[in-house]
């Protein structure tokens, strides 16, 4: 019986990523803290360039083949630093104990090897000892678990003679193969049909039961988000400018970037808007980040107490359900109230 | 304001497959395979489906930008199926057209004053005012700074580059225009902006919108009437309220129910409610017999392999609206199909 | 495989027909447009009527254009007889017909030189292909490094230099300079490999410099490119070690592209280096050719084209059987 509280099973303290160009530094990730336990689900949210993609790419370490990128601060993840580990330690994690599914499995996968075969080098590279016969068997039952029909057939096939969603469900076959802690998904289902990706998301689902991992979903879209995420983190900037529980976060947003984006999607689900009421300008870039806030240039309340969001960075504060605005919280929840609320 | 400035009749395109030394031609994509659908003069029609179904090619028949296999296509009561591209230069100036990836629709090597300008000088239209000053009243239109028209693309971001490509759509003051998922490549926030600006320039110029998108939130949000396309056909048309609160065909139900409700307190019931559809849409090359949704539906009978269901209105159901299916959702079925764990055990 | 296999081959005989169509065509059409007789050409300017007629029956040239295509064609693929009077010479297939200057058979005379060619082209081709695709992916992998800046300004300065300029200098130092290779001539393998060899060495050298620059910037940037893909990342978070990622699965794509420019690299450089045979004074395809169009010898002009164009078809075939081996999208396409 200890008294240290256990640390979470994904833990990740001021993660910052930075690569250097010829252009300058970009800032792709800047002090990211957040955590997650086996079994849940985080949804990360934000536009391109916000940081999302390169946040997954630093856990996995993917960044060390880049001579250009610096990476500080700390990822634990089952009680193993990752940032400081050595390459080797990071590999042998790499799609064993955690494991990522891409945006677009056409190009994520080798055009000249069958997709069998890659699923078993995914198997055999962490399990060196297994026979070919037994890593072929643990890739067709894999396609099966996946929902592909006559897997041992499948098996055999190279990736552009599968049709988008049934690409997908083998790379999502290729990552579980090796029974990962944790499941990385950049934008898994963006590149699919609506329908399509109501399947993908069902089975991601059902296998995230199934296996008791934690999984870390990518995405721009906040219906996905909304479908899975236990909590959620909005990226700005290379910042996470809000985070919380999916109930809280859309039942009550905090900062008026996630209000923009909210006000920026027509939904099914409610009457018909006269007007959509979206985030004025574009999304800044990461060379050259504004001062202060870096919303600030889009940002219809900045510059409301005093000269603070153009000169101070607002840090992630509130415990549970965190945000990073300069405004009094009793001033935006007037705000959300009486000018967001109504037109969402 | 009811008068069709667009009518379309058994609208076909089928691309040829061709095989071996002598190109033989061994069969046919039927991308668009008979669709009838009219535009109303200042509506906005939203076509939606999925990857396949035939928007795409349906909206460059439209434009005559491709030429039908079959059908007719008749604008503001001018027959233009078979029109040359001499014959139609004039009416490029009614119809306009919008492309879906702002990076690859504007040369790279023009600067966005050349690029938006070009139709002007094209078509000869005289510019009273000057062809600079021309050009820079459209950006100011579309929201972009004037003072860039001497800058080339590559230094505008996406959303920019879109609005670039609406002021070129813009510069001839068409009276329709066709938009081929304009907004699917953009960021979220950007998406809202050029849908906003599409509204504003409705209103201002009198346009009226062909909206061709796989995105159903965004297809309501502007639209008036909305076609659901599958597999090169029109499943179902409607206004868009009754589309969306009533939808006849299964597809559509199916359609409707696959997209994520961003609300996670709703997120069991909207699961619960899902129609998951199985399997993956069949070729255009080889389409089902009869109805071309049935090897996926799961209100399928005998008569749907062997009949084509008709795009027609049911005379016995009040809320019907045109729907090619044999035998449509209703209300109560829905509402029990989509919720099954709601039915009684 | 079978189908696409047959495609090709049928394509590439279509090409050669082709290209004999269009050969026999200008070697039918220049003397007509020169204003000069192939039969004069054939037996010279001081024979008498008669004799120049002979020469007309004897090589056909009486007869339809058609006609006399017909005969080239199966000359190429049966052998031909050519008849005088009672007098029948006997040309083996593939027959070229007969030189001007020489009234050799073509045929035979190009076959005597092509061992030059073929040791020359094949010999650099190795030495171009080893060097060039090394260095490009050494390039790729150190991207940007002292070693990668270094390699492409060699290869910058190797693709620039013109081949009797880098094969002057080169012989003038180690041939007549320092002395250590041989100055001659070709020495047929088969009599003293270790003289075919040194004699050889030099043009390898001169020209695989040439080709092996090429190659290591195009490796360089294909490397770069595949190195930039969506299924390398994934190789890389499979957890396969970084040598996998590069020798199996970058390498793979990265070299697709190689084979189709070697394959007619190799081809072209088949039907006779030219310049190179020239510097060098290696009397192979290219250098006849040379001898043939200053001496208006369209027999055999005609027959190194046939030859030079055969082997391009060939190379082409090649690669695309390689292509289709290599990229399953192509093959089951």
């Amino acid at each position: 019986m200890s008294s240290v509280t256990p640390r979470p099973f994904l833990e990740v303290k001021d993660l910052t990523v930075r690569f250097e160009t010829d252009d300058g530094i970009v800032q792709a990730v800047t002090e990211s803290n957040f955590s997650l336990e086996a079994g849940k689900t985080l949804g990360i949210v934000g536009e391109s360039g916000s940081g999302k993609s390169v946040t997954s790419l630093a856990l996995l370490g993917l960044h060390r083949t880049r001579s250009n990128a610096k990476v500080s601060g700390q990822i634990w993840l089952d009680d193993q630093e990752l940032v400081t580990a050595s390459d080797q330690d990071v590999r042998a994690l790499r799609g064993g104990k955690m494991s990522m599914i891409f945006q677009d499995p056409l190009s994520a996968m080798h055009p000249y090897y069958t997709v069998g075969a890659q699923i078993v080098e995914a198997y055999r590279v962490h399990n060196p000892k297994v026979s070919k016969k037994a890593a072929r068997e643990r890739a067709i039952d894999m396609l099966a678990r996946v929902g592909i029909p006559q897997p041992s057939r499948r098996f055999n096939d190279y990736a552009h003679q599968f049709s988008g969603g049934m690409r997908q469900r083998a790379m999502i076959a290729m990552a579980l193969v090796n029974d990962p802690k944790l499941l990385i998904a950049d934008e898994p289902t963006t590149a699919l049909d609506v329908t399509v990706q109501a399947q993908i998301l069902d089975l991601i689902r059902d296998l995230q039961q199934e296996f008791h991992s934690a999984v870390i979903m990518i995405t721009h879209d906040l219906g996905v988000v909304a479908e899975l995420a236990d909590d959620v983190l909005v990226m700005y900037g290379g910042k996470i400018i809000e985070r919380g529980a999916a109930v809280d976060l859309f039942q009550r947003p905090q900062h008026p970037y996630t209000w923009g984006l909210l006000g920026s999607m027509p939904r099914l689900d409610r009457e018909v808007r006269d007007r959509l009421t979206p985030v004025k300008g574009s999304p800044p870039s990461l060379i050259n980040l504004p001062s202060g806030c870096a919303f600030h240039p889009r940002c219809p309340y900045a510059g409301r107490n005093g000269d603070r969001s153009f000169t101070d960075t607002p840090v992630l504060t509130g415990g549970a359900h965190a945000v990073a605005c300069h405004l009094p919280a009793e001033e935006r929840a007037k705000i959300f109230k009486e000018e967001v609320a109504p037109n969402l | 304001m009811s008068e069709n400035l667009l009518e379309v009749t058994g609208l076909q395109k089928h691309f040829p497959i061709t095989k071996g030394l002598f190109k033989r031609q061994v069969g046919a994509v039927r991308a668009v395979d008979g669709i009838d659908l009219n535009v109303v003069a200042g509506e906005t029609l939203g076509v939606v489906g999925e990857s396949g179904c035939g928007k795409s090619t349906a909206g460059r028949l439209f434009t005559r930008i491709l030429e039908p296999t079959g059908g007719k296509i008749v604008f503001e009561g001018e027959d233009i199926t078979h029109k040359s591209v001499t014959q139609m230069r004039p009416l490029r100036r009614d119809v306009q057209m919008i492309f879906q990836d702002p990076y690859s629709s504007l040369n790279p090597r023009h600067t966005i004053g050349t690029i938006i300008s070009a139709p002007l000088q094209i078509q000869k239209i005289p510019t009273p005012q000057g062809l600079k000053k021309a050009v820079q009243e459209l950006l100011e239109l579309v929201g972009l700074n004037p003072e860039h028209y001497n800058r080339y693309p590559h230094e505008f971001s996406g959303g920019q580059r879109q609005r670039i490509g609406i002021a070129r759509a813009l510069a001839l003051r068409p009276k329709l225009i066709i938009a081929d998922e304009p907004v699917s490549a953009l960021d979220v926030s950007i998406q809202a902006q050029v849908v906003n600006l599409l509204e504003d320039l409705q209103s201002e110029f009198d346009l009226t919108y062909v909206f061709i998108a796989h995105d159903l939130s965004v297809v309501r949000h502007i639209s008036d009437r909305v076609a659901v396309m599958y597999l090169g056909k029109v499943m179902e048309i409607a206004h868009r309220d009754d589309l969306y609160k009533n939808p006849r065909h299964p597809y559509t139900v199916a359609l409707m129910s696959a997209v994520p409700v961003p609300d996670p307190v709703r997120r069991d019931s909207a699961q619960r409610g899902r129609v998951l559809l199985t399997g993956d849409v069949p070729s255009p090359i080889n389409p089902p017999s009869g109805c071309r949704f049935r090897t996926r539906c799961w209100k399928a009978q005998d008569i749907c392999a062997t009949e084509e269901p008709p795009l027609v209105q049911r005379l016995d159901d009040p809320d019907s609206h045109l729907t090619a299916c044999h035998f449509p959702v209703v209300d109560d079925e829905a509402v029990a199909g989509r919720a099954p764990a709601a039915t009684p055990a | 495989m079978l189908a696409y296999l047959i495609r090709r081959l049928i394509n590439a005989v279509l090409t050669l027909l082709v290209v004999s169509l269009v050969t026999f065509g200008i070697f039918f059409m220049v003397p007509k447009i020169t204003g000069s007789d192939p039969a004069l050409l054939y037996i010279g300017k001081t024979s008498d009527a008669a004799s120049i007629e002979g020469i007309r029956v004897k090589m056909g040239l009486n007869d339809p254009v058609l006609v006399q295509y017909g005969k080239f064609l199966k000359g190429l693929v049966a052998g031909r007889d050519y008849v005088s009077g009672p007098e029948v010479t006997h040309c083996d297939a593939p027959c070229l017909g007969y030189s001007f200057k020489t009234e050799q058979e073509v045929t035979p005379l190009l076959m005597s030189v092509l061992p030059v060619t073929l040791s020359l082209a094949l010999g650099a081709a190795i030495l171009w292909l080893i060097i060039g695709v090394s260095t490009g992916v050494i390039s790729a992998l150190r991207r940007g490094s002292l070693l990668d800046r270094t390699v492409m300004s060699a290869a910058l300065f190797g693709v620039s230099m013109p081949i009797y300029f880098t094969g002057l200098i080169a012989s003038a130092i180690f041939v007549y300079q320092l002395g250590w290779l041989p100055q001659g001539q070709y020495v047929p393998f088969l009599e003293s490999p270790s003289e075919w060899f040194t004699q050889l060495l030099l043009p390898w050298i001169t020209l695989a410099f040439l080709f092996a620059a090429t190659y290591a910037r195009l490796t360089r940037a294909n490397m770069l490119e595949t190195l930039g893909e969506d299924y390398i990342r994934t190789a890389r978070a499979k957890g396969l070690p970084e040598r996998v990622v590069i020798g199996k699965h970058a390498l793979r794509s990265g070299l697709t592209a190689i084979v189709t420019v070697f394959g007619l690299d190799l081809g072209a450089l088949l039907g006779g280096a030219v310049l190179t045979e020239k510097v060098f004074n290696l009397r192979g395809l290219g250098y006849q050719a040379l001898q043939a169009i200053q001496g208006n010898d369209l027999p055999v002009i005609l027959g190194v084209t046939m030859i030079a164009a055969g082997f391009i078809v060939i190379a082409n075939l090649v690669v695309d059987l390689v292509y289709g081996l290599i990229d399953p999208r192509v093959r089951l396409a």
